[in-house]
């Protein structure tokens, strides 16, 4: 690790561990912890008998899926179950104490004293109309900080500092609107850390942002915790990140401990077959594109080749989608009424999808990826330059080509709660377009709808339920068979993977892949993960700022960028500087 | 970044550990769960309800006074407007189980025909502030910029005037009063709330992916705003309506007590109450009974409105 971190001066708050938290004497241990919900229905056994060892200073990471249970753990340790959930037996023991069954007042005084905690959402754990700097002073004064009011504000300003955030007297003074993502997640930290504590437990500390900002912010959490000898406790959903950030690894599913041991060895040679599975489809472990891909037997390189040697009727109908100088420019509006800025999202970008192949934008939130399939789908008009798709200007079609254009060109969206309408039932969502663009009869649609959920691996008696009855992955592939219902020969997919977990994402991108050979689909896939892009994209084109700044296949892309900030996006994969032995 | 930390050997509490395989099953990846029936939103509100005594509690109530309402006859046979002034202020007799009023007509009688003065108007009334509240605020919502900004003002312009005393102005003007004279006033001012619920409903659904999808479909927007947003904006509007609807019968009997709702040749509770009033000295018990059925009519669609709220509340949605 490069990162170096200038700590304060003065030894008062440097780490003093106890006679009795010597290194090798375990700084949390677990014991067949057992933690229950109680709903209308019943009681749902959220953990069923977990076991886990931390040791001073140590970093150790629980991987798991949504529901596994390794949020629910992490809250045990101090307390903080949310709702009706209760211990219902095993022990927390810290330091030597049983924190299991402590008065409420006991758990307040090592909660931040001792355990700190560095949240999930930096956008809603931080109070918006209180200051940065308030927040971390309230965290000092809960913690018994002694100290007149001109010292907290200076210690405020030392911890935000040493959180990484230049100017921090100034950036003490802000609020939470006036602060990005990382900056927020920064002055998280920086409250998790204010009182020194002994373990720091971060839930999923990095899940909402950009992978350099995520690297970033890791890197220097690391680098921190190493100074002042603080253990962490990562929760994540992501084995790569674990297996770089943690020492000691533990998986979890269902409720249950499936496999835990050093990082390296479960990666290596994972034994349970959960384990398996997750090693196997973890996209930033993943090397190559998914198979049938390569089956199809045409080398991506090619691609990109001009098409010289093929006929000319083939090349004219090789490029689906060919966008052209495309540029938007939304207008902002000024402080005063009358007055606005225009703030370019996409700034002349060019680029081409060819028939039956995948194109991946690739950027970071704000780069513009997303305005640019607004542009492709029509619903957003360029400001100038033009999208072409199969040879005809999208933006200057008149309204009963567009809407014939409609059933071309369909979209898939990354939020699977609320790419469905929540009152229509499956049928019904998957049947819309088909009586909107008047195909067939009552009878025809019905066969259709139920031959789509064929197509996406659904059982047939799922068109009589409701979105809010299904998993993210399971509506995210209704929302592909409704996108595949009119036939379509272009599909957007606008973070169509991003919001599930791990296996289920694995399994979409390979039904997305089989439709692809299957049904000739073109795929502009629009993401943030360039971990993604590897098994799914033939070409990507790589955004930032609203330009494109490295548009190649893939393996080029990946074994050899051109540009510093394509090498530092792929840098900063997690997971990216591991070895696997696969 | 030095890799050696792996080689160390484990310490104790942190050998590999792997679960015997039969101890946790790893099922399919993402099954479908067929075994419980398909529930929609109001199919899950129904199942919510169906276990709830105030639902129950407030639906026969409701219903009892529909009844009241349509078929007075069902409840009994004397007519409230045969009025013997030889029984002024008699108390209960055979075939008269609440006695007389100050005029001498069959106080039962009269509650009971009361019914349909108070629900023609809360029904209309709800119905007028719904259509028109849901119209002004979809469209306020859904379009948003200048038109937004001039419907928002022009609701505000309504909601300043105090509901009531706007009211009274009006009805004291005007000669020819019935029901649906009193349920248009009534609505004029009260559309409001409605309106500022629907816009804050609206904005809150459009946003959302499925309706960008079907702008990707080529749907129309106002077949969006009819197909999606209004159903998916349902729920408050509901709920705030059938509490409404109440309100709507309490200000409807308040007109009739100041004399100027309902004309007095209208059996209604609120006028029934400004006339008990001239002898609550001597017989306050008559205006017990149409205050009574006035005071269950409006608790149980308040009731209603409650139990509707919390079937439909999305915080208790599963998922």
């Amino acid at each position: 690790m490069t990162t170096t971190i200038t700590l304060t001066e003065g030894t008062e708050d440097e780490p003093v561990l106890d006679e009795k938290f010597d290194r090798n004497t375990p700084l949390l241990e677990i014991h067949d912890l057992q933690i229950s919900f109680t709903t209308a229905t019943g009681t749902v056994d959220a953990v069923r008998g977990v076991d886990l060892t931390v040791y001073p200073g140590q970093s150790v990471a629980i991987v798991g899926e949504s529901g596994s249970g390794k949020s629910t753990t992490a809250h045990a340790i101090i307390d903080l179950l949310p709702g009706t959930g209760k211990v219902t037996s095993g022990s927390i023991s810290f330091g030597g104490r049983e924190l299991v069954g402590l008065k409420r007042k006991q758990v307040e005084d090592l909660r931040g004293r001792e355990i700190g905690l560095v949240p999930q959402d930096p956008m809603s754990n931080l109070n918006p109309v209180w200051r940065i700097g308030t927040q971390i002073d309230e965290a000092l004064v809960a913690n018994g900080f002694q100290g007149s009011r001109a010292e907290r504000t200076a210690r405020v300003a030392e911890l935000l500092g040493e959180a990484g955030l230049p100017d921090a007297a100034r950036r003490a003074r802000q609020f939470p609107h006036e602060f990005s993502g990382g900056m927020r997640q920064r002055a998280l930290i920086a409250i998790g850390l204010a009182s020194r504590p002994k373990l720091l437990i971060a839930d999923e500390p990095t899940s909402a942002l950009d992978v350099t900002v995520q690297k970033t912010i890791l890197d220097h959490l690391e680098g921190l915790t190493a100074e002042l000898g603080t253990a962490v406790l990562f929760i994540t959903h992501d084995l790569g990140l674990a297996a770089e950030r943690a020492e000691h690894l533990v998986v979890m599913y269902k409720g249950k401990v499936v496999e835990s041991g050093p990082a390296a060895q479960i990666l290596k040679e994972p034994q349970h077959e959960y384990t398996r599975r997750l090693v196997a489809s973890a996209p930033s472990l993943a090397s190559r594109r998914i198979q049938s891909a390569h089956e199809r037997g045409t080398e991506a390189d090619d691609l990109l080749a001009e098409h010289a040697d093929e006929p000319e009727a083939v090349q004219a109908a090789a490029d689906v989608v060919v966008a052209k100088d495309l540029t938007k420019v939304f207008r902002i509006r000024g402080s005063r009424p009358g007055t606005h800025t225009d703030f370019t999202a996409v700034d002349s970008i060019d680029f081409v999808l060819p028939k039956g192949r995948t194109l991946a934008l690739v950027g970071e939130s704000g780069s513009g990826k997303s305005t640019a399939a607004n542009m492709v789908l029509g619903l957003l008009e360029p400001t100038s330059g033009t999208v072409m798709f199969d040879g005809k200007d999208v933006a200057r079609l008149s309204a009963k080509e567009q809407f014939a254009l409609r059933r071309r060109v369909q979209p898939v969206f990354q939020n699977p709660y609320g790419s469905l309408d929540p009152v229509f039932s499956v049928f019904r969502s998957i049947e819309e377009p088909l009586a909107l663009h008047r195909v067939g009869d009552r009878k025809s649609r019905e066969a259709r709808v139920r031959e789509l959920l064929d197509m996406v691996s659904l059982p047939q008696a799922t068109m009589r339920r409701f979105p809010n009855e299904l998993s993210g992955g399971q509506r995210q592939r209704i929302a592909i068979a409704r996108a595949l219902a009119l036939k379509p020969e272009v599909l957007v997919l606008d973070e169509a993977v991003s919001a599930l977990d791990v296996l289920v994402q694995a399994q979409i991108l390979t039904l997305l892949n089989d439709l692809q050979s299957e049904l000739g689909l073109s795929y502009l896939f629009i993401t943030h993960d360039l971990a993604v892009v590897r098994q799914i994209a033939d070409l990507v084109a790589v955004m930032k700022d609203g330009s494109i700044v490295e548009h190649a296949s893939t393996d080029e892309v990946f074994d050899n960028p051109q540009q510093e900030y394509t090498r530092d996006l792929l840098a900063a994969i997690p997971g990216a500087s591991l070895e696997i032995g696969a | 970044m030095p890799d050696n930390r792996y080689e160390k050997t484990p310490r104790p509490g942190q050998e590999h550990f792997v679960a015997p395989p039969e101890d946790v099953r790893v099922g399919v990846v993402d099954a479908v769960d067929t075994s419980e029936a398909p529930s929609s939103l109001w199919g899950d509100a129904w199942r919510d309800m169906r276990h709830r005594p105030l639902f129950w509690a407030s639906a026969v109530l409701i219903l009892f006074v529909v009844l009241m309402a349509t078929v007075p006859s069902l409840f009994t046979s004397t007519s409230p407007t045969e009025c013997h002034l030889e029984e002024s202020l008699g108390g209960p007799a055979a075939g008269h189980i609440f006695g007389f009023d100050k005029q001498g007509c069959d106080i039962y009688a009269r509650a009971i025909y009361g019914a349909r003065a108070s629900v023609t108007v809360g029904v209309l009334s709800t119905v007028f502030v719904v259509v028109v509240g849901t119209i002004i605020g979809s469209i306020a919502g859904y379009f948003g910029g200048l038109l937004d900004t001039l419907l928002s003002r022009f609701t505000d312009i309504f909601f300043a005037v105090p509901f009531v005393l706007a009211a009274i102005v009006i009805m004291s003007l005007l000669q020819d009063r019935n029901e649906i004279v009193v349920a248009v006033v009534l609505a004029t001012f009260g559309w409001t709330s409605i309106a500022r619920i629907t816009r804050g409903a609206v904005l809150g659904v459009k946003n959302n992916e499925f309706i960008t999808a079907a702008k990707a479909l080529g749907m129309g927007r106002l077949a969006i705003l009819g197909k999606h947003v209004l159903p998916n904006a349902a729920a408050p509007i509901i709920v705030y309506a059938t509490v409404a609807l109440g309100t709507f019968i309490v200000a409807e009997a308040t007109l009739s007590f100041l004399g100027i709702g309902l004309p007095t040749s209208t059996v209604s509770w609120g006028g029934d109450l400004a006339k008990a009033q001239t002898s609550i000295r001597v017989a306050p018990e008559i205006m017990i009974y149409p205050a009574t059925a006035l005071a269950l009519t409006v608790l149980s669609f308040i009731m209603m409105g409650d139990v509707v709220r919390d079937a439909l509340d999305p915080k208790a949605r599963k998922r």
